[in-house]
């Protein structure tokens, strides 16, 4: 099963880690934490892609999704840590020419 | 039982090399160069129809008799969609009946445009899902029934999705008959036959489409590039979403770019307004401007768009903040400027908001800080988050009204398969009246023309030479109108002026063009396999006033941004007091009238010694084929629709 665990740093940034595979089932899950992120205050999220074993397009269009909630609040979000498959799945799709992922969670911000 | 594959391929060389022959000989031998005006256009015309009857060959060559498709794996998960707008509840309901009871495990939704109350209710009470559009739609371009679907496919999780128009009534094996397909990991999508049960045999209106739904498809799906046709189709989510998301990062680059560059436009002529003294504000301007052409050098240098919109944003966001403490008095002035602007946003129809359009209406001479706020909003309006969309993804193509075309396009461009499952899955209502069969022509004319100028498939990277000219094939077909003007004047004008278009009526124009045009009927009868083809061989002349409106409305559409006058088919007959529309086919009356008044002059004019017997009789014998065709509109105009519908539909 895939969970997707949510936290925050010392700095007040959300980071959103989904452990497991990240599809099409689990994209609606993914899109509440960061709804309840941004709603609760904190704009600036990290998606922590570390844990993710898989990852489809519905899950980038989640990301996506996410990444306008965040900015619409005046913030913005941020990857970090993609596992090779994501890599290649961004670059398939392009949108490593839109986001591109940082090395840890520490830098996204 | 079908012509084996060597016989058709026979008749498509022999149509081909007769066709060309004959074509060439018209061009370089046997043009009336002085009667040029009507020369010229005839043998244009006849060079059209000779590529049509070429591209059609092609279609033909590799027709593709897909054998049985494995069995469905029974895990697949399925989502089942129902388009409805404002269609009938009953009819709406039946439908979402039938599809709840397809065999293979799914869930039914239906994508209520409309925001039925009672629909929803009467879902609910079935267990039916009910799926309406979020707030974020509100205020912002719909995109129709690809509106519609896009955000059902955001609330739902399904693998597959059958896609169904609020009349297709499915059979319960539909799932179990396709799913098989879907095997192959690069097949997007499968598409099974709009078949409708409210025609009788004579089908007046000519809306079965048994040559379509059949060789066309069979040959299309041959060369890979079985159509997509809206409804009765199996989608794979991946291959849509996958579409969508790489759609928004091509897209998204180009629209920061224009962006970026109408900013530094903006600023550089509210610059030039702002006096001398101001220093601190052309300070500020100046600083918009570097921040603007740095941005730009930053995707240059392939930094990613969503880091160089945010650095933009922020500064942007700085200088306005400075704006508001040095100099309030003009933010006043501007209000009713961005009140506007909000205007050009909320954009509704069914064409995306252009940011070249929007950029455009920003483009005004303001006060400095005007063009701040205007470059804001125009930055806002294209950010990664396209605040210009309802959502970011849209993985139904958005620039046609015929969302199917364009999608199925865009994904063979990117490696995806299709197939074409010919097998009745699904039964349907086709429009009952004359003046909702000419709508529901118009808008698919309309949808396929603006396809045709807004994404050529002839210059499509990722598209095989072979898939391009299928689509090509299609598009080229609705320029028939144009042919259809030619080959009804062109009689018309010998019969009465007595001009004729070609040199001469010798031995040698008969002995190229009669084999040519038999070798030509004779494939369409092989390829048929018996289905009759003569009612679609009869529309595609007799509309040529649809064709034409097509094309026209779909030009202004495309290159002036007008709107095309979209309309949503009426499923049912609005009885209109039961008297025919004559008023909407004056212009095929007035084609008859010229045609029947031909025929009497030159009767006349045979009679008095100034014609000749072979050409008007020649001339006799193509009017009045050109009045048989166009006869069938005079039945349609006259058709009070089939009365038995609710018996013959199966419950």
């Amino acid at each position: 099963m895939t969970e997707i665990h949510v936290a925050h740093t010392e700095r007040g940034i959300g980071v959103v880690t989904p452990v497991g595979r990240l599809t099409m089932v689990v994209t609606r899950q993914l899109t509440e934490a960061i709804t309840d992120l941004v709603d609760g205050g904190t704009s600036k999220v990290v998606v922590d892609l570390g844990e993710t074993t898989f990852l489809d397009s519905s899950g980038l269009g989640a990301l996506i999704a996410g990444l306008k909630r965040c900015r619409q609040a005046g913030g913005d979000l941020r990857l970090a840590r993609p596992t090779e498959q994501v890599t290649t799945v961004l670059s398939l799709t392009n949108l490593d020419r839109v986001l591109r992922p940082r090395a840890s969670v520490e830098e996204a911000f | 039982m079908s012509s084996p594959l060597w016989q058709v391929r026979l008749l498509v060389v022999l149509t081909a090399v007769l066709g060309v022959n004959y074509v060439i000989w018209r061009w370089f031998f046997s043009v009336n160069w002085p009667a040029w005006w009507i020369a010229v256009p005839l043998v244009v015309a006849e060079t059209y129809s000779v590529i049509d009857s070429l591209l059609f060959g092609m279609t033909m060559w590799r027709a593709k008799r897909r054998p049985a498709p494995p069995d469905a794996p029974p895990d697949a998960t399925v989502d089942v969609f129902i388009t409805t707008y404002n269609e009938p509840l009953d009819l709406v309901q039946r439908t979402a009946l039938a599809a709840a009871e397809i065999r293979h495990p799914h869930r039914t939704w239906i994508l209520d445009d409309g925001n039925r109350p009672e629909l929803a209710a009467w879902a609910e009470q079935h267990g039916i899902g009910c799926l309406h559009r979020t707030a974020d739609w509100v205020d912002r371009p719909r995109h129709a029934k690809a509106g519609n679907i896009n955000n059902a496919l955001m609330a739902t999780d399904g693998e597959f999705i059958l896609i169904l128009d609020a009349d297709q009534v499915p059979t319960p094996e539909i799932l179990d008959r396709v799913l098989g397909y879907f095997d192959d990991p690069r097949m997007a999508l499968v598409q099974t036959p709009q078949y409708f049960v409210n025609v009788d045999d004579a089908d007046v209106l000519g809306s079965q489409a048994p040559l379509f739904y059949g060789p066309i498809q069979q040959g299309k799906d041959g060369w890979n590039a079985a159509f997509f046709c809206g409804s009765n189709a199996v989608v794979r989510r991946e291959a849509l979403m996958q579409l969508g998301v790489s759609r928004y990062a091509d897209e998204l680059e180009r629209s920061v770019r224009t962006a970026l560059r109408t900013a530094r436009r903006i600023v550089g002529r509210a610059r030039s307004g702002v006096e001398e003294s101001d220093a601190s504000l052309r300070t500020l301007l100046d600083s918009i401007d570097y921040d603007a052409r740095r941005a730009l050098n930053a995707l240059d240098r392939g930094e990613a768009v969503a880091d160089v919109t945010f650095r933009f944003g922020q500064r942007l966001r700085d200088a306005e903040r400075e704006v508001a403490r040095s100099d309030a008095r003009l933010l006043a002035d501007d209000l009713a400027a961005i009140a506007a602007l909000e205007d050009g946003l909320s954009t509704d129809g069914v064409d995306a908001v252009d940011v070249e359009v929007l950029a455009a209406t920003l483009e005004r001479d303001w006060s400095a800080a005007g063009a701040l706020s205007s470059v804001r909003r125009l930055v806002d309006a294209v950010d990664v988050s396209r605040l210009d969309e309802a959502q970011p993804v849209m993985p139904l193509a958005t620039i046609s009204v015929t969302e199917d075309m364009a999608t199925a396009m865009r994904l063979h461009g990117m490696g995806w398969r299709t197939a074409y499952h010919h097998e009745v899955l699904a039964h349907g209502l086709a429009p009952e009246d004359m003046a909702s069969m000419l709508t529901q022509r118009l808008r698919w004319a309309q949808g396929t023309v603006q396809v045709m100028f807004r994404e050529n498939p002839l210059v499509q990277r990722g598209l095989s030479w072979p898939q391009r000219l299928m689509y090509f094939a299609t598009m080229w077909s609705y320029l028939s109108g144009f042919a259809a003007i030619v080959y009804i004047g062109a009689p018309v004008v010998y019969l009465i002026l007595g001009v004729l278009p070609v040199q001469a009526l010798s031995s040698d124009f008969f002995i190229r063009l009669v084999p040519f045009l038999v070798v030509n009927q004779l494939l369409f009868f092989v390829v048929g396999r018996g289905v009759r083809t003569w009612r679609g061989q009869q529309y595609s002349l007799a509309l040529f006033p649809v064709w034409i409106k097509a094309f026209t409305s779909a030009f202004g559409n495309v290159f002036r941004g007008r709107a095309l006058d979209f309309a949503v088919t009426p499923k049912v007959v609005t009885p209109t007091e039961g008297r025919p529309r004559w008023d909407l086919i004056k212009p095929q009356l007035v084609a008859m009238g010229l045609l029947v008044a031909a025929l009497v002059i030159g009767g006349v004019r045979l009679g008095v010694g100034q014609a000749q017997l072979l050409g008007t009789a020649l001339n006799v014998v193509w009017v009045v084929f050109d009045l048989v065709i166009l006869s069938i509109i005079i039945r349609a105009a006259r058709y009070r629709g089939s009365s038995s519908v609710e018996e013959r539909t199966p419950a």
